[in-house]
């Protein structure tokens, strides 16, 4: 019996060590290096599978590219000239920070303005109920009611 | 004006809506990938210097493709391609010029695809390490473009071409490149 548990328990094993992610073997010169790649890896999408950045996919496209930020990493290009050269090929696209240009321009100012624009809108209402609240004219009662408010407010503490 | 203010969320919800489905609708059904723009559009194709796959002597570079054409990226792994190919052989009995791009594969397996299923391709040129591919913005095969007399990249189209994507899509596309280099 325990044998066979031990069978299971070195299959399962291999069975974990056959189900590993999207890993490469690369050797960086430096952290700093490593750190870079990873940074670069995070930021650019994936064209194949389009909700993963390539860092993260296993598509082979991905790999393609990871090796293709490698190689410029090493050929001692800049974090920019690596994702300039991937969007040249693949489109804006890729890049998960899309670049401040005239057609981002909604994408990146679109989420302030409705902010502003609902902040505004909060602002004028508030404005108005004051105005409408101050130039009501104070509430007064008729004898009669007031009268009729002290009976209740009597009764009330009679009762308690 | 109170009264306008009061359908404007409804107003908004519609034209979103409207925006959404539209969207959902211009695409095939079952087809949840968003086919991307590729920026290589009106530019010169990619310079690169490749042996062919038929003859490894033989270099093929850009100034060897002669538009209007069609340059498809295939290779024997891709299992679309295999749907593809009969429709690039009635394409080149009918006079398209087709150049192939044989994309991360190796020219023996190659070779025996064109003998076996018959060779569309004037040329074909063996991106074995994916180069070319990369440079073309190439993320799955098959792909193709369609370059005009000047070398440059018109179009691009990703994806199966069968009859129908011909007959109302890359036909008219590479008619006019051809009505332009006359």
């Amino acid at each position: 019996m325990t044998r066979r548990l031990n069978w299971l328990a070195l299959g399962l094993l291999l069975l974990v060590g056959s189900v590993s992610a999207a890993v490469d073997t690369f050797e960086f010169s430096s952290e700093q290096e490593r750190d870079r790649f990873y940074a670069i890896g995070a930021e650019l999408r994936c064209p194949k599978c389009q909700n993963q950045n390539i860092a993260d996919s296993d598509a082979p496209i991905a790999s393609d590219l990871r090796k293709e930020v490698y190689r410029l990493l090493e050929d001692g290009q800049s974090d920019e000239e690596i994702v300039d050269y991937m969007v040249a090929r693949y489109g804006e696209f890729v890049r998960y920070k899309p670049a401040l240009n005239r057609e981002t321009l909604v994408l990146w100012f679109g989420p302030l303005f409705f902010l502003l624009a609902g902040v505004l809108a909060i602002v004028l209402l508030v404005r108005r109920r004051q105005k409408v609240a101050a130039s009501a004219p104070a509430a007064e009662l008729s004898p009669q009611e007031q009268q009729r408010l002290d009976d209740l407010l009597n009764k009330k503490s009679q009762d308690d | 004006m109170r009264r306008a203010l009061l359908i404007l969320p409804l107003l908004i919800f519609l034209v979103l809506a409207g925006f959404f489905l539209s969207s959902l609708m211009s695409k095939e059904a079952g087809v949840t990938e968003l086919e991307l723009p590729s920026p290589l559009l009106d530019k010169p194709f990619p310079s690169f210097d490749l042996p062919s796959v038929l003859d490894e002597q033989t270099r093929i570079t850009q100034a060897d493709l002669k538009g209007p054409a069609l340059v498809n990226i295939w290779a024997t792994w891709c299992v679309a391609c295999r749907v593809e190919h009969p429709v690039l052989n009635r394409l080149a009995a009918e006079g398209v010029v087709i150049y192939g791009v044989n994309y991360k594969d190796n020219s023996a397996d190659a070779i025996k695809w064109l003998k076996d299923f018959h060779n569309p391709y004037q040329l074909n040129i063996s991106d074995a390490e994916g180069r070319l591919g990369l440079d073309l913005g190439v993320y799955g095969a098959p792909e193709t473009y369609l370059i005009d007399a000047q070398g440059h990249i018109r179009y691009k189209f990703i994806g199966v071409i069968d009859d129908r994507v011909w007959d109302t899509n890359l036909a008219a596309r590479y008619q006019a490149l051809v009505e332009e280099a006359q």
